[in-house]
């Protein structure tokens, strides 16, 4: 009997029409990445990595072993998402780093997060405090980078998004609770905001680097989310009877480079392991 | 802080269909945040697609040392338990 040739699926004929000529047509063919996205991905992924690791110094520590899941929980969403960024941005970048590679060997002046992640977390309300305005904003952007022309930015935004929805919603209550708690707590949660409202500018500072990224479609415009955070920052401080904090200048440096004095530490204890012994395995 | 909270009692529905389970409980200052500590205590592994709590306060529990008269009389009853009648081979489910 003659042997039958495989069928030609319509898939098939897809294929071979989107395959290059002259030769090497089975050759995947090369995905053409914007030169700006590394590093639009080395901000997502730094921002997620910087104050997932933060969250994890809350291990053990928290005020109750719920609160401890909680923030625990929040840390290991962010943790993953800056795996999915990061791993992107290695794709993107080329040069064969793959995520771990950008986490634990890069120095401080190459990582790209905003001030505010890099922050200590003081107490539970100073954590709470930087929670909700990162959370807060972070759904914005999420939200819109849903949308994103690069597919494979929009498919990490879309899982992401759901849970930094859960962040901010986490967020918000504490923030109520304890500006409408006790004298203590309502001290406490006034000293947090104080704390990380300076950071809040740099959140939505427009910058070169975005700008031919956001006229590609593939960023939205951060300036553009500020209307929505302090619609729903308004509101919560309303409800939570707190007055807004004011601050005559944001401090910004965070997406070139210029950090605080607090990430230097926060890598050395990241950092360590995996530089000491570069072939450890769990 | 612990001390100060309530406890509350969790319950979870592990799919559309089932009735919701007791699962434990956690500590929380009210109801909005008790379904988020059960939550995060008690769904992390995707154990439930609805949740509820119930401050353990609010239960109404049969008393322990009364558990003679409540439950034993039942012991005696056997006839209470359908297992007096011919099954039909063919009836593959009941």
């Amino acid at each position: 009997m003659t042997p039958s040739l495989p069928t030609i699926e319509p898939e098939d004929v897809r294929a071979a029409d989107k395959a290059r000529h002259g030769g090497d047509f089975d050759a995947p063919n090369a995905v053409e990445w914007h030169p700006a996205l590394f590093d639009f991905l080395l901000r997502l992924g730094d921002d997620s990595l910087i104050l997932g690791q933060r969250l994890t110094e809350w291990c053990g520590h928290a005020p109750a072993l719920e609160i401890d899941l909680s923030l625990a929980n929040i840390g290991l969403d962010l943790i993953g998402q800056a795996t999915l960024f990061l791993g992107l941005a290695g794709e993107a970048e080329g040069k064969g780093r793959d995520a771990d590679a950008l986490a634990f060997h890069r120095d401080v002046l190459a990582f790209r997060n905003c001030l505010m992640v890099e922050q200590p977390n003081g107490d539970f309300a100073q954590t709470i405090a930087r929670q909700f305005l990162f959370s807060t904003w972070q759904l914005g952007l999420f939200e819109e980078l849903v949308h994103s022309a690069e597919p494979r930015l929009a498919e990490i935004a879309a899982k992401a998004v759901k849970e930094v929805r859960y962040h901010a919603d986490l967020a918000a209550d504490w923030v109520i609770r304890l500006g409408d708690g006790t004298e203590e707590s309502r001290r406490r949660m006034i000293d947090g905001l104080d704390w990380h409202w300076r950071f809040v500018d740099e959140l939505f500072e427009p910058d070169a680097v975005e700008r031919p990224l956001i006229e590609a479609g593939i960023a939205p415009d951060r300036a553009g989310l500020r209307g929505r955070f302090d619609e729903t920052v308004n509101r919560v401080m309303d409800e939570a009877t707190l007055p807004r904090p004011d601050y005559p200048r944001g401090v910004t440096g965070g997406r070139s480079g210029h950090h605080s004095e607090h990430l230097g530490h926060l890598l050395a204890v990241m950092q360590f392991l995996p530089r000491t012994y570069p072939d450890a395995v769990w | 802080m612990t001390k100060d909270w309530p406890l509350w009692e969790v319950f979870i529905r592990s799919k559309g269909g089932l009735s919701h389970k007791h699962v434990g409980s956690v500590h929380a200052p009210d109801g909005e945040l008790a379904v988020r500590h059960a939550r995060d205590v008690y769904t992390r592994r995707m154990e439930g697609v609805s949740l509820w709590v119930v401050k353990s306060s609010d239960i109404v529990a049969s008393d322990p040392a009364q558990a003679g008269p409540m439950f034993e009389p039942a012991e005696s009853k056997v006839y209470r338990h359908p297992t007096f009648y011919d099954i039909p081979d063919a009836v593959k489910h009941i």
